[in-house]
């Protein structure tokens, strides 16, 4: 009796989860699916956002987002490869980076947003506009920069996980082969082991990019507009951008009612980028690992 | 015995604790085959990893006494294992081409050594094909991938990418004891044919083979050689008795 009672409440529970999931993503799609056309997307908004489209935000994603991975791949690949081919094994310095790495993807994304704000616009930003521009400003101001650093800062950890682990994925006999034949270190990781985790590296980096998408707080305090006349040119222009786009249309909103339509979109489109993207890491890690267990 | 182009001397090596190789002198003669047999666990691919030093690979190792390439202390502080390992090459037990293409298995010595120019590339990468009997069997498919070959082309591959770098001695570490009898008795015939310009040392669970190819037998017992000779001397005129009984089967 008991026994069918715990199956059936865990069964309830996972209908729950199941409904709650169905619940937002069909009230999102149901409502956002309306008013969404191309000249929604390509389209500026209009009369105090409750006319036209989201293109800017679109754009300062996309920029935001390719500004964050060309900082967060580079250092995440380099900081995965010292872990695990330079750094020497279960060393008291390793297991402190590994410590800060997991504690960095455990600090809430608004200290990362505040931490953008004091460390980046106010420290290195001022600091450049002092040395290089006379005390002119000009990078020490909320700017596409400074968020896609924070962001980069946000996603780090995941590109390092991912990048250790399709590292550990490559046979041990490749990498003896490679130092067989005469292969120095730096030779064996440049033409066996990169390339082997490539797929891995790209999962890790779309997981990071899908991430990056979707936070706000990084970037509240650290470049986000609440609306530009223009798209930003320049590596110190603000922008503005989908998440922070869609804060702004539910709580800053001179008239709530009229923007709704728009916000059901805007939020819609959201989720089908950060969702496909998924998708895609998804795809390509299954790939990876189907083509593993054929080579064993 | 002929000039010796590998030799130990008083060698003992250590994994942690663990005496694995025990005073061990040997003189490796040039362009012959020799082998080294024993049962499993005394020591043989260790003897084997030291002459490229891949036991290096190991954190808790330790050497002493002397490896020597002609007179030349490999362990000597000044020598670089890289360019050791490319004048002593190896094969390993389990054909382990990299997942990449025929073509590019066999460049990548030669490429990380930077040993041709691009456009002779292609022509280095024939001719070793063609030592290990490859070559008209695989010359239209040189960009399949490396995995979807048989065993036995695999591990010919593995010995012709290992050529393309031109060593001057092969470390064969149980080549064929992935491969199937005729396989095997393929792999063999090279070896034969590849002793007149190499200098080979094999390690071997296989009595049959060592008696078949090799010029040489070192016979190891517990991290001691126990025996070496020419392999008719160890196979017919065993000088210990442990010799005697593992050469005849009654133990391994």
């Amino acid at each position: 009796m008991i026994g069918i009672f715990f199956v059936a409440l865990t069964a309830l529970c996972c209908l729950i989860i199941v409904a709650l999931v169905a619940v937002i993503l069909g009230d999102i799609a149901w409502f956002g699916w309306g008013s969404l056309n191309l000249q929604f997307l390509l389209t500026a908004p209009q009369q105090g956002m409750t006319e036209g489209g989201i293109f800017p935000a679109i754009f300062g994603t996309v920029f935001l987002v390719l500004l964050m991975t060309i900082a967060v791949i580079p250092l995440g690949v380099m900081t995965a490869i010292y872990l695990h081919e330079y750094a020497p094994r279960k060393s008291m310095v390793i297991r402190w980076i590994r410590l800060a790495i997991e504690n960095l993807a455990g600090v809430p994304a608004i200290v990362f947003g505040l931490f953008g704000l004091g460390f980046f616009i106010e420290f290195v930003g001022r600091g450049i506009d002092r040395i290089f521009l006379d005390g002119q400003l000009a990078f020490g101001q909320p700017a596409i920069i400074w968020a896609a650093l924070t962001l980069a800062l946000l996603t780090l950890p995941t590109v390092v996980v991912a990048t250790e682990e399709a590292l550990r994925a490559i046979p041990v006999s490749h990498r003896e082969v490679a130092y067989s034949l005469g292969a120095t270190r730096l030779q064996m990781v440049r033409r066996v082991v990169l390339p082997q985790a490539v797929g891995g590296i790209l999962t890790g980096g779309i997981l990071a990019v899908s991430r990056g998408a979707g936070e706000v707080a990084p970037i509240l305090f650290t470049g986000a507009a609440y609306f530009l006349p223009y798209l930003p040119n320049k590596l110190n222009d603000q922008f503005m951008e989908l998440g922070y786009h869609i804060y702004v249309l539910a709580t800053q909103s001179p008239d709530v009612e009229k923007t709704k339509p728009i916000l059901y979109s805007t939020v819609f489109v959201l989720l089908v980028l950060t969702f496909a993207l998924n998708f895609t890491a998804i795809w390509i890690r299954s790939r990876i690992r189907r083509r593993l267990r054929a080579e064993k | 015995m002929s000039i010796s182009s590998l030799e130990a001397r008083e060698l003992n090596l250590y994994y942690g604790n663990f005496h694995a190789l025990k005073n061990v002198t040997v003189r490796i003669a040039e362009h012959a085959i020799t082998s080294i047999i024993g049962p499993s666990g005394c020591g043989k691919s260790t003897l084997l990893r030291v002459f490229n030093r891949m036991n290096d690979l190991i954190a808790t190792v330790r050497v002493t006494g002397q490896v020597l390439m002609h007179g030349r202390d490999i362990y000597s502080r000044q020598l670089d294992t890289a360019s050791l390992r490319k004048r002593v090459g190896m094969v390993f037990q389990r054909p382990n081409p990299f997942p990449l293409s025929i073509f590019e298995n066999v460049a990548y010595g030669p490429k990380i050594h930077a040993l041709v120019e691009k456009h002779e590339l292609a022509e280095l990468v024939a001719n070793s094909l063609k030592k290990t009997g490859l070559w008209e069997q695989l010359k239209d498919k040189l960009n399949d991938s490396a995995l979807s070959l048989p065993p036995e082309q695999q591990q010919r591959l593995c010995i012709s990418r290992l050529l393309a770098t031109e060593p001057e001695v092969l470390l064969m570490d149980e080549p064929c004891s992935a491969l199937d009898p005729i396989a095997t008795a393929k792999i063999e015939e090279l070896m034969l044919e590849l002793k007149d310009k190499y200098t080979i040392v094999i390690v071997t669970h296989n009595m049959q083979q060592a008696a078949r190819i090799s010029d040489f037998t070192a016979f190891m017992l517990l991290g001691e050689l126990l025996e070496f000779d020419s392999t008719s001397a160890i196979f017919t005129n065993p000088q210990h008795p442990k010799t005697q009984d593992y050469v005849t089967g009654r133990f391994g």
